[in-house]
């Protein structure tokens, strides 16, 4: 089975996360990279379904030079080998065209499944795996915290708010997975150096077919006008259980009208 | 008057207050134009017509909501074009940022998310990174497709009697690649939905076990909250998963989160950090979510949440 998982580097929410004053767009300078957390989630389930049904597991990034070390870890868990997309014209695109570029890229790679995390930490728009879907033109199984492949049948468990839906597709699908899918494995010492060998495939726009006047900030559907640090919460009230804080919470809602 | 798609949010015909903060929304911009999919509509029609929704578009053929998702992308998308509509309103929820990830593919236009609020020309106001940024965007050609945060908004009522005009659409295949088989419903009680009610209370690992959660569960109903909880107690299996507040669980923005044995980590912060009023419960005085609160109790939670429990019922 041919396995895409895509994968994005995203600043880590540790670090303090800035969009750049000059093009409003993130500043991937100022913060570490790490993968997106629920991308591990992905490239474990990735990895399980390969370990089952044998064939073989693609990283897939769309991102700067810095993105590599993402792709190395990946390499490392246990992923076969990957293909970087990169390229300056690629730089701001909404989520639109990324959805785009990333089709363009699996119009190469091939795919029996593509699996994604089913938001990113940094943009969270939530939006990738369906517009990848809508794309394709393929079973959009989203928001998985199960999945069973059976031959070319594949099946979920779709996370609602309410509980989870049993969807029932075949392959070629996407999939997005969300954290209690599975437990990602760490990269084992043996893993990280037998990276460093796996193939990592770089590819341009030009080499994806991605036409450049279709992505990028300059073409962008979507554009940001402005942005501000939001203001800082004023210092609260802080008290010490005396043996009344219960009662104490309860006149602080009753005096602002919640009780 | 040109027209406002909102995409009305209801499980099995029971509307979700969104529908009513899109409504309320919508109206500022054009006539507010309601669209229904699936099963239900007839128990809800009033519900509509209170917040004023000056047309409500029925699509309720079953098929419609036995498929992930696409079905409702091709509904909103055939009436997006029939209707020239001006914009389309989602709830920003998982399966509405779906929705409209759909749509904006189908349209070939640009969509915006979580959005907290709208200024005239449709432009969009963001509160990202957990808060701490508030951005302003736009779509800049084409319709724009925005999917609102629940509770953002506040509702006004406004009785009118909308026209009813039932859709069919018929499906792709594509569309129907995805059939939902079977629907678990997981029982929450009385209790509102997370991501819509006015006050969450939340517990942290210092609740410290599955069965404790009833502290947690009974303060909730108390104040006639939704009960939500850490990762680290969703890890512990201690609450479902669905019930995660956080960077990896839901984004909730209520009037009042009370957070309960929980020490306020970043992750956590990014999921309701844009909360109005925050009370915590803490025996860390040192603990982070002192310092986002406008009240804290630093003592033991097992002491001080029941007694709270006990306050709030006497003075009902
Ligand atoms: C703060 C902020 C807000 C933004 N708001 C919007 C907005 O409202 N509308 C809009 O169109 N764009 C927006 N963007 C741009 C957005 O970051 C990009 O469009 C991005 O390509 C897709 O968004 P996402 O990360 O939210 O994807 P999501 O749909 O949240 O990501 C889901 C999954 O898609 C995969 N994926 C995402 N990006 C990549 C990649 N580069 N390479 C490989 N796999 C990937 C991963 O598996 C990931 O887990 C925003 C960006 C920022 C920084
Ligand atoms: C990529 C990533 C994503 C994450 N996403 C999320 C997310 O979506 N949501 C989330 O919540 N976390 C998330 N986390 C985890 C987050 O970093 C924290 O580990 C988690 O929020 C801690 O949960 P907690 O506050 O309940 O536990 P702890 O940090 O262990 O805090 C427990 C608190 O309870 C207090 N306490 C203990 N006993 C009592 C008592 N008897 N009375 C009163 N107080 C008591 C302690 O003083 C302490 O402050 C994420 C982490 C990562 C790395």
């Amino acid at each position: 089975m041919n396995i895409v998982v895509c994968v994005k580097q995203v600043p880590d929410t540790e670090s303090p996360r800035k969009l750049k004053s000059d093009d409003k767009t993130l500043d991937r300078g100022a913060a570490d990279g790490v993968i997106n957390e629920l991308d591990e989630y992905a490239i474990e389930e990735a990895l399980q379904i390969r370990d089952a049904q044998g064939g073989e597991v693609t990283v897939l990034t769309m991102g700067p030079g810095k993105a590599l070390d993402s792709i190395r870890k990946a390499l490392a868990m246990g992923v076969d080998k990957a293909v970087h997309l990169i390229d300056d014209a690629l730089v701001g695109s909404d989520a639109l065209q990324t959805s785009y570029a990333i089709q363009q890229v699996l119009g190469k790679t091939g795919f029996d499944l593509v699996i994604l995390g089913s938001e990113s930490t940094d943009a969270r728009t939530g939006v990738l795996a369906a517009m990848l879907a809508e794309r394709l033109g393929v079973p959009q199984l989203s928001q998985a915290n199960k999945v069973e492949i059976d031959g070319s049948a594949i099946k979920i468990q779709r996370q609602t708010d309410y509980g989870f839906d049993r969807v029932e597709a075949s392959l070629p699908a996407v999939v997005s997975v969300v954290e209690k899918i599975n437990e990602p494995r760490y990269p084992s010492f043996k893993g990280i150096m037998a990276a460093k060998k796996k193939p990592v495939e770089s590819l341009s726009a030009a080499d994806a077919d991605i036409d450049a006047g279709k992505v990028g900030l300059a073409n962008a559907a979507t554009e940001v006008v402005d942005f501000a640090e939001a203001p800082p919460r004023a210092q609260g009230q802080i008290v010490k259980d005396e043996g009344d804080g219960g009662t104490k919470i309860a006149e602080y809602l009753a005096s602002k009208k919640f009780v | 008057m040109s027209e406002i798609l909102v995409l009305v949010d209801h499980l099995d015909g029971e509307v979700k207050k969104v529908t009513f903060e899109l409504l309320t929304l919508a109206r500022r911009f054009g006539d507010a134009a309601a669209v229904w999919i699936g099963p239900g509509y007839e128990g809800a029609k009033d519900k509509l017509a209170e917040y004023g929704a000056a047309k409500v578009y029925v699509a309720a053929d079953e098929e419609l909501t036995s498929y992930v998702v696409a079905p409702k992308a091709e509904v909103l998308a055939q009436l997006a074009r029939e209707k020239s509509a001006a914009a389309v309103l989602v709830s920003a929820t998982a399966e509405g940022k779906e929705v409209a990830g759909r749509l904006a593919i189908k349209l070939d236009t640009g969509v915006l998310t979580d959005v907290v609020d709208v200024a005239d020309d449709f432009t969009g106001e963001h509160s990202i990174f957990g808060g701490a940024i508030v951005a302003h965007a736009k779509v800049k050609s084409g319709m724009p497709i925005i999917a609102v945060r629940p509770n953002a908004i506040a509702v006004e009522a406004s009785q009118s009697s909308p026209a009813e005009e039932q859709v069919s659409v018929t499906l792709s295949d594509a569309a129907k690649s995805a059939k939902i088989v079977e629907r678990v419903v997981q029982e929450k009680g009385e209790r509102p939905d997370l991501t819509e009610a006015a006050i969450v209370v939340s517990g942290g690992r210092g609740v410290g076990g599955a069965d404790n959660f009833s502290i947690i569960e009974g303060l909730a109903d108390s104040l006639g909250a939704a009960v939500g909880a850490s990762r680290a107690a969703t890890d512990a299996g201690w609450y479902p998963h669905q019930f995660q507040v956080g960077q990896t669980g839901k984004t909730v923005s209520p009037q009042l989160y009370i957070a309960v044995g929980i020490s306020g980590a970043i992750q956590h912060r990014a999921g309701m950090q844009t909360s109005k009023t925050i009370v915590a419960i803490n025996k860390d005085s040192e603990a982070p979510i002192f310092d986002l609160v406008d009240f804290g109790i630093v003592g033991d939670l097992f002491q001080v949440a029941p007694q709270l429990t006990e306050e709030v019922n006497k003075r009902k």
